[in-house]
């Protein structure tokens, strides 16, 4: 039995490998450098591969020629918008410009991940990224290898990846397509996260008509690493040996980052699946334990991963940033079909694929480490000498002793064209301000507020997750100490000292819609105040900024603002922005999803045993206080109780005050030293209503309140800066001092009681039993599974509980996506029992076994 | 006492195996899957993960890695062995243990806190429970639905070797909701739940997942004072 591939000598291939082939598949051989300068006129489809004319004549003038095919290809991938940032780059220098870049950051912006020191010894890093259309064409895939990238960019630092999370946005929840996209995507994450070991610890899942033709799947990953480990992706050393570590390439997501990620979807998205690329997790976790097996023997002297862009980006950038040249020999990447052409090898986006630079004297040992993890590792190239004159060196790229690439690296790395785009704010705003949300018609009587507080608890975006969250592993590694439903994931990272992080992500598309720089700055302060009600220091930020089409000056403007806010509120809150990604063309035709900004905010705690919990604790004796901390004022335009309620969304967003969020962040850390608080809970989707049910949900708790005058406004007002704390008698009065020492506002709200009810004094009563029913019932019923769910209450009706949530009465902002969900109907195909096709189909269907070792 | 836990490529709880077994006492040996060597362990715990990527059938291919023909040989002469989910599916790959675990009912992946029922507590790796204790354990897999033909599911049931059941819900449609078997010595026990993500306050929902920990270094204290007592005869 073998369970290893021969990865003895370099050039020496097991599989596959392009001079297998006896006969080229163009006639004449590839278009070659030297072809190129005698044919300067050949017509070349720069603009099929997403050129502009003029980005197509800087090429001709930086290479002195007509780029060769292979070459074309290459520029067409790394000028694409996913690359190179170009028409985003002009606003995202304010987060380097206006944020503090503070003393804990090791790496930041430009790295593949940003760096933030957590002890003398300690750093982790960590960074969320887009995979959104992949998603939307291959569900399964499309999610799986969107894990599977952040994790490298994480490892590829340095670290070892100890935590994903996802934060994603689907259409609306009834919709016949989320049947189709969301199962696909939760399994995909699940079935990639899970295999790799590792936890799943939050995130998001939001449902919006906005989304119905272009749903979001962000994911999340962390990693930790001693300081002294951290990598980079210099090719640094003349002479230094180039070698692919991982998988085979093969034809997979070829034009992924051109093709999906950087233009608008049309009806011909279903025929991108070949685009997208198809994920080995068990490759990735071997992938990873040889990386880190690497980094602590001293041998990696550059290190880069391959994801979008495939060899293209990584041979690119390692050569830029060190200035030198490389030499790279094409025939030597091990494929896995003998076929591929040179420029095909290039542009292959193959998932589980790192790019090593050793020192020649290093190789035999990295190949045997390589060796003992079952893992392909090929020296390709070798890194060669800038210019003498001190210009950078070159990128020679030969296929069978053809010369196919010899570029700067830097022009395509480093200078791709840079758009300062038009901006226009969007026509229809003023009116859609104009609408608020405060004039809507709102339940009076104790018994109509207590039928919206079921209502909105079992609406989609409120209610339990757990449908979804209990596909993912969460406990694998065992540092795991809070996961979702918890305000914030919390992971211990040393089991002697108890140091530790809390992660949170958020956004909201519809403050973002009705305001885009409050809206990032609103998805900023919930994330930050999520980290801090678990008592963690919040330190550093990353973003993923999800936007409709560039070209669209609407949209411009409404990334232009977000980014101004997300900078801004950095910059007031003193957390730098580490690192993240942008991704535009999220539409469909010409509708864009709403602006959707998602922040993740790292904290840092000094010993997570003081962690606080979400969830009221078992009573003893007379109950802890229940106290609001913050103040709430009417703010209910852009409110999941507007929208579920009344279809509505318009007005402004509730009004952010960061200092206010700073002084009460630093309030949690205190009250968590001091051990005050038994349980907080950050208020905001669905306000305080929300907050109390999840509280008392968690640990089967319930609460008596009073509430002050006009107790709706209370229960659903979204007022940022508030968070509901429960403190065990007797401390009341250190807790109280200690909120009044940072300003902070405090009121009263009551206690948590033995009898599992909600109630709010003159107002309703609301059995837990009862609540939790309409919580937990709407995911099961709409994706499958309310038949055991019911099983498990011991409770037959419930499966057959007609408590529907009213999907919202659809106003202006649905109809810009009905036709596109209408025509994505169509395309995907449901069967009759439920289960979508494609998801069906992917459970069942082994990943490919051609890496798989030999048994 | 010194435990081994093996390592296969796609090994996902190993460090957490060793986590819990150093917590409940144990000496850990960490064993690789391609060395035959056991390193003189008293027992071994195979513990969760997807062996190989499980792309063929879970643990198929980890049954016949070196460290595995070792383990085989060994359990069968007595040295308590413990498989968690792929360990499981290892050790009835490799007959250790009879049927099969196969796709949840439900086709999903599933990550619970899970409420089992001891009853077979005359094992290597049990009897630090009584019999009928209610545990919360988690359980987390994709391939977790037990299954056996009905001759064997009556041999088990009456033969005592039902470790555990799940309580207040089947996780994975597992027949007669079995969770945990033994084999006829009682040294080789297979549990699909997790007790080794149960063995602190700080990150787990209980802390019974000790107690199979426990269990085992208070057989193993137990056999090496048998021994000794025999020496003395």
């Amino acid at each position: 039995m073998t369970t290893q591939p021969d990865t003895s000598a370099a050039p020496k291939q097991t599989g596959f490998a392009a001079t297998d082939v006896l006969v080229n598949e163009f006639d004449g051989g590839p278009d070659t450098v030297q072809r190129a300068g005698t044919t300067p006129d050949e017509l070349q489809p720069h603009t099929e591969l997403g050129l502009k004319d003029d980005e197509y004549d800087r090429i001709r003038q930086i290479l002195g020629r007509r780029p060769t095919a292979s070459e074309l290809a290459m520029y067409s991938i790394m000028w694409s918008e996913h690359c190179s940032y170009k028409s985003s780059k002009v606003h995202l220098r304010q987060f380097g410009d206006k944020a503090p870049r503070g003393t804990r950051m090791l790496a930041g912006i430009g790295e593949n991940a940003g760096v933030v020191q957590i002890s003398d010894d300690l750093a982790v890093t960590f960074k969320v990224e887009s995979h959104n259309h992949p998603s939307f064409v291959e569900p399964y895939q499309g999610a799986a290898t969107g894990v599977g990238g952040i994790v490298r960019d994480i490892l590829a630092m340095g670290a070892r990846p100890i935590a994903v999370m996802d934060p994603l946005r689907f259409g609306a929840a009834d919709h016949p397509d989320t049947a189709r996209v969301l199962p696909g995507v939760v399994a995909g994450i699940g079935g990639y996260g899970n295999c790799l070991g590792l936890p799943n610890i939050g995130g998001e899942i939001v449902f919006d008509p906005t989304y119905q033709g272009n749903p979001l799947v962000n994911a999340l990953s962390i990693g930790v690493l001693p300081v002294e480990r951290l990598q980079h992706k210099e090719a640094a050393g003349v002479g230094n040996i180039v070698v692919l570590l991982g998988a085979r390439t093969g034809r997979d997501g070829i034009g992924g980052v051109s093709v999906l990620a950087s233009a608008t979807f049309d009806d011909e998205a279903e025929q991108r699946r070949p685009s997208v690329q198809v994920g080995d997790p068990f490759m990735e976790k071997l992938l990873i334990e040889s990386c880190l097996e690497l980094y602590d023997a001293g041998l990696v002297a550059g290190i880069q991963d391959l994801g979008g862009a495939g060899l293209t980006c990584a041979l690119t950038e390692t050569a830029a940033a060190a200035g030198t040249g490389m030499r790279v020999w094409l025939e030597r990447v091990p494929l896995r079909e003998a076929s591929m052409s040179p420029t095909e090898i290039l542009a292959s986006e193959s998932q589980e694929r790192m790019l090593l630079i050793v020192t020649p004297q290093n190789l035999e040992a990295v190949l045997s480490v390589a060796e003992k993890w079952g893992v392909w590792a090929t020296a390709i190239g070798e890194v060669t000498p800038a210019g003498e004159d001190g210009s950078p060196g070159r990128l020679v790229i030969s296929w069978n002793d053809h010369v196919v690439v010899d570029v700067p690296p830097g022009s395509l790395a480093d200078d791709g064209p840079v758009y300062a785009r038009p901006i226009r704010e969007p026509a229809d705003l003023i009116l859609l301000q104009a609408d608020k949300a405060e004039t809507l018609p709102r339940p009076a009587t104790g018994d109509e507020l207590r039928a919206t507080v079921l209502r909105m608890i079992a609406s989609p975006n409120l209610c339990d997750k757990t449908w979804v969250t209990e596909q993912y592993d969460r406990y694998v590694l065992g540092n795991t100490v809070l996961a979702q439903p918890e305000d914030s994931g919390v992971l211990r990272i040393d089991e002697r000292t108890g140091l530790g992080v809390a992660l949170s992500v958020d956004g909201n598309g519809r403050f973002a819609r009705l305001d885009p720089y409050e809206g990032a700055r609103l998805a900023l302060a919930e994330a930050y105040r999520n980290v801090a009600v678990t008592g963690a220091e919040p330190v550093a930020v990353t973003d993923c900024l999800n936007f409709g089409s560039p070209e669209d000056p609407a949209v411009m403007w409404q990334f232009a603002e977000a980014v101004r806010g997300l900078a801004d509120g950095c910059q007031q809150l003193g957390t730098p922005v580490t690192g993240g990604n942008v991704s535009f063309y999220n539409q469909t035709g010409a509708a864009a999803i709403h602006p959707t900004p998602v922040v993740g905010v790292l904290g840092v705690f000094d010993d997570v045993a003081r962690r606080i919990p979400m969830g009221f604790q078992t009573p003893s004796g007379d109950g802890d206080l229940l106290l609001l901390l913050g103040e709430t004022t009417t703010e209910l335009s852009g409110s999941e109780w507007a929208w579920v309620t009344h279809g509505h969304l318009g007005g402004r967003p509730p009004k952010v005050d960061l200092e206010h969020e700073r002084r009460l962040a630093q309030l949690m850390a205190r009250a968590s030293q001091t051990g005050l608080v038994s349980a907080a809970h950050d208020l905001s989707d669905g306000g305080l209503a929300q907050a109390l049910v999840e509280s008392c949900l968690r640990y089967n708790v319930g609460a008596q309140v009073t509430l002050a005058a006009d107790a709706f406004v209370q229960l659903f007002s979204e007022s940022a800066g508030r968070v509901l704390v429960a403190v065990p008698r007797g401390h009341e009065k250190a807790f109280k001092a200690l909120a009044a020492e940072f300003t902070i506002p405090v009121s009263s709200l009551g206690v948590t009681t033995s009898e599992p009810v909600l109630e709010v004094r003159d107002q309703f009563s609301l059995s837990l039993d009862k609540a939790r029913e309409a919580y937990e019932g709407t995911l099961p019923r709409l994706f499958g599974g309310s038949a055991e769910l019911a099983n498990r209450h011991g409770d037959p009706e419930h499966a057959a509980d007609p408590t529907a949530p009213a999907s919202p009465d659809r106003g202006d902002e649905v109809l810009i996506t009905a036709a596109a969900g209408a025509a994505m109907e169509s395309a995907a195909p449901i069967e009759a029992d439920g289960i979508p096709a494609a998801a069906a189909a992917e459970v069942k269907e082994p990943s490919p076994t051609d890496d798989a070792p030999d048994a | 006492m010194r435990i081994g836990v093996v390592t296969f490529p796609g090994s996902l709880d190993d460090g957490d195996a060793a986590r819990a077994a150093r917590i409940a006492g144990a000496d850990v040996v960490r064993l690789w899957h391609g060395d035959p060597d056991l390193h003189g362990v008293d027992a071994v715990v195979l513990p969760g993960g997807f062996s190989y990527g499980d792309y063929l059938r879970c643990g198929a291919i980890a049954r016949f890695a070196p460290a595995m023909e070792s383990i085989i040989d060994a359990a069968r002469g007595g040295l308590p062995v413990l498989g968690i989910c792929n360990g499981f599916q290892i050790l009835c790959e490799a007959h250790l243990l009879p049927g099969a675990l196969t796709r949840n009912q439900h086709l999903h992946f599933r990550n619970r806190d899970q409420w089992l029922r001891v009853e077979g507590t005359n094992t290597a790796w049990s009897n630090a429970f009584t019999a009928g204790q209610e545990v919360l354990i988690p359980v987390k897999n994709g391939e977790g639905c037990y299954v056996a033909d009905e001759r064997t599911l009556d041999a088990l049931e009456a033969e005592g070797r039902v470790v555990a059941r799940y309580i207040r819900g089947n996780p994975n449609g597992s027949q007669r909701d079995i969770a945990a078997i033994t084999n006829e010595a009682g040294n080789v026990v297979g549990i699909m739940p997790h007790p080794e993500h149960a063995v602190e306050a700080l990150t787990g929902p209980s802390l019974d997942g000790l107690g199979f920990f426990t269990s085992v270094l208070r057989a193993l204290a137990g056999a090496s004072a048998g021994a000794n007592a025999g020496g003395h005869q």
